[in-house]
């Protein structure tokens, strides 16, 4: 079973949704990332690593300043995947999706980053801006390395198209809960989230299917219900937070994640 | 190997995934924009064969934009320069200033059929901007334009329009503040409000759709263009040269579009990029070159990039042009040899200005200069039998703060 399913498995014996984190490589610096994933990841079952895109088109503000600052400090592909290495090395066991815009990844060449990628130990891929069904043969060589390729679901999805991507997805399926970029403020209700997400839940009950955007301290209990719930801008927007109040960023995010795995135990 | 396909117009010579010779286009887009994609996909595909629409588009080419834009000739610059003849088409005379018009008027119909009360849309010269500004306000849809900070500054006048006319102009301060990132919070900002808001794309870049609408609405230029050469040269010459500014590419396409199926020893087609300033390793002007093959803004097409993927920054004096990417029409364009891309520097495009302004009764921005750098380049080598069009698609009324500060006094 891959290391996914085996949170997954894990949190619903728990009888709690999974806690998915989302970090930029690099933000603020490659030690501090690192650091900072080694810390959260005694608090998250699973752990979203962004490779920054100086271009990226679907994410809001908080994001885009990880990206930038991980940027700035010149971070590249190769620091990426040493992150993985090094975050493995002591969390062997904590599974990790590597989250990014394509044009990184086709500039790399499609085989040779998901081979790195299997060798440094990334379990799962989501990629922005390569939508179903343009990803199938991405996805299928991903499979082949027993990467999971993570599809996204959206508001907008329409029922048919649901049922092709649920079809052909992997161990998790994201669902987007609004329409927004990342970090919007939560502007539909939770219940019309839970609504939404069980009638995609109901097209395979086996599937593992998250909630993400707008999940902060304050929405994320309402969304308990769920397979998993990502909460990416939150723990960005502390990171600029702390370099701003020149504290250090690994205790806050830390203590925010320890706050919102409590708010869901 | 690839190839042009005769009798199709170019915008439909795509594959099922929206690729221009396999690999130039496409839909890089997250997953909730493929709806709002596929239902714009939908209606367009309908309205383009749709009389009625059809002759609510060519009632508003003539009677709102002032279509068709005269054809002339430039018999000082052609004596001047003692070689090929030259002729401009006046573009720049359209309603709003520029070829802007044609692509904002259609997406503001398009808005209006789909029921949305919103319409957004990118700007780098500030001339997309103004004119959807002012189709948004002739048709009654609320309007919000994102340009880069960097821009705004530099084209005042336009952005003074856009005000004018009742739209929201949203300054971008991420990454260099300029097109490339007015661009990708205008695709932000319509995730986050695609079930009532239309977005406009500037220019023939973007999702496959967006660079179908935009060259189906600027293709009018050709269509007129060709009418006009019949009449006052009697025929399509022997040998033509059409030389037209490429930034995204829409105003070329425009330009074009007609003459394609054209053999390329009689119309050539010569697009000329934004080469940035001289002795500077900035520029906008990945098909001169050789950038590679990248995905930017939904599409993939020759991009500046670095060997990451990182965008590049760009530099040109003319904020039309400073744009990291170009339309896959045009990179298909160059693929297939049917066109030439070249540069111009900023300072060649001054200089042109210069010429130009000083011996003709016109007044191009600096977008168009980089075209008439280029025919001022070739003319003089070439026959007087040659005959040389430039599309002079944009007024320099916008450009007097630059044109003052770099040559002291404008005309």
């Amino acid at each position: 079973m891959s290391l996914i399913n085996l949170a997954f498995k894990k949190t619903k014996n728990e009888k709690r949704p999974a806690l998915l984190t989302y970090t930029v490589a690099g933000d603020n610096s490659k030690k501090k990332s690192l650091d900072i994933l080694i810390s959260i990841a005694n608090y998250a079952d699973i752990c979203e690593i962004g490779f920054p895109h100086n271009t990226p088109i679907a994410d809001g503000g908080q994001i885009q300043s990880s990206a930038y600052r991980a940027l700035k400090n010149g971070i590249k592909i190769k620091d990426v995947f040493s992150i993985v290495k090094d975050f493995k090395k002591s969390k062997q066991a904590k599974p990790v999706i590597l989250m990014g815009y394509y044009n990184m990844i086709y500039q790399y060449g499609d085989n040779n980053f998901i081979n790195i990628c299997k060798k440094v130990g990334v379990d799962g891929l989501i990629v922005v801006d390569l939508p179903y069904p343009e990803n199938k043969d991405f996805a299928k060589k991903c499979k082949k390395k027993d990467i999971s390729f993570i599809q996204l679901v959206s508001p907008t999805t329409s029922p048919n198209r649901m049922k092709k991507i649920i079809r052909d997805s992997h161990d998790m399926v994201y669902y987007i809960s609004m329409l927004s970029t990342t970090g919007g403020k939560l502007k539909v209700s939770p219940k019309k989230i839970l609504e939404r997400y069980n009638k995609i839940k109901n097209l395979n009950r086996n599937k593992n299917i998250v909630i993400g955007f707008g999940i902060t301290e304050k929405t994320i209990a309402s969304l308990r219900k769920a397979d998993g719930l990502v909460v990416g801008s939150a723990l960005c927007k502390e990171i600029s937070k702390s370099i701003k109040k020149r504290q250090n960023p690994v205790t806050n995010v830390t203590n925010i994640v320890k706050r919102l795995r409590n708010k869901i135990a | 190997m690839m190839k042009l396909k005769k009798k199709i117009p170019l915008i439909d010579q795509h594959d099922k995934s929206g690729f221009w010779g396999g690999k130039f286009g496409g839909n890089f887009i997250p997953e909730t924009l493929k709806k709002p994609v596929e239902d714009l996909t939908n209606l367009f595909e309908k309205l383009r064969y749709d009389k009625k629409f059809l002759k609510q588009r060519d009632y508003y080419f003539k009677n709102y934009i002032g279509s068709p834009t005269s054809f002339i000739k430039l018999q000082n610059l052609s004596e001047h320069l003692k070689g090929a003849q030259i002729y401009a088409k006046m573009v720049s005379e359209a309603n709003g200033g520029a070829h802007k018009i044609y692509n904002a008027t259609v997406h503001c119909l398009i808005a209006k059929k789909a029921g949305k009360k919103y319409v957004v849309g990118d700007t780098g010269a500030g001339y997309a901007g103004k004119m959807l500004s002012m189709a948004a306000k002739k048709f009654g849809l609320k309007c919000k334009i994102f340009m880069g900070a960097k821009d705004i500054k530099r084209q005042k006048p336009n952005v003074d329009a856009m005000k004018k006319n009742g739209a929201e102009v949203v300054p971008v301060y991420s990454g260099s503040q300029t097109l490339v990132d007015a661009v990708s919070e205008c695709m932000r900002y319509w995730v986050s409000n695609c079930d009532n808001t239309h977005m406009c794309v500037g220019s023939t870049v973007g999702p496959n759709i967006f660079v179908k609408i935009c060259g189906w609405s600027t293709a009018q230029i050709s269509r007129e263009l060709k009418i006009q050469i019949q009449s006052e040269l009697k025929k399509i010459p022997k040998k033509v040269k059409l030389i037209n500014c490429v930034g995204g590419g829409s105003s070329a396409y425009g330009f074009w579009s007609e003459f394609m199926d054209y053999d390329k020893k009689q119309i050539e087609l010569i697009g000329v990029e934004a080469g940035g300033p001289k002795n500077s390793k900035l520029h906008a002007a990945p098909l001169t070159n050789g950038a590679k093959l990248g995905i930017l803004h939904g599409a993939a097409a020759y991009v500046c990039q670095n060997s990451e993927g990182q965008i590049n920054d760009t530099a040109s004096i003319s904020a039309g042009l400073d744009y990291p990417g170009v339309s896959p029409i045009h990179c298909f364009l160059k693929d297939t040899k049917r066109a030439r891309y070249t540069s111009a520097t900023d300072e060649d495009a001054l200089n042109a200005y210069k010429l130009v302004t000083k011996l003709e009764k016109i007044n191009p921005s600096l977008e168009p200069c980089h075209a008439f750098a280029e025919a001022i380049n070739i003319a003089p080598k070439l026959s007087k039998d040659t005959i040389i069009i430039v599309n002079s698609c944009g007024d320099a009324k916008k450009d007097r703060d630059i044109l003052k500060a770099r040559l002291g006094k404008i005309n």
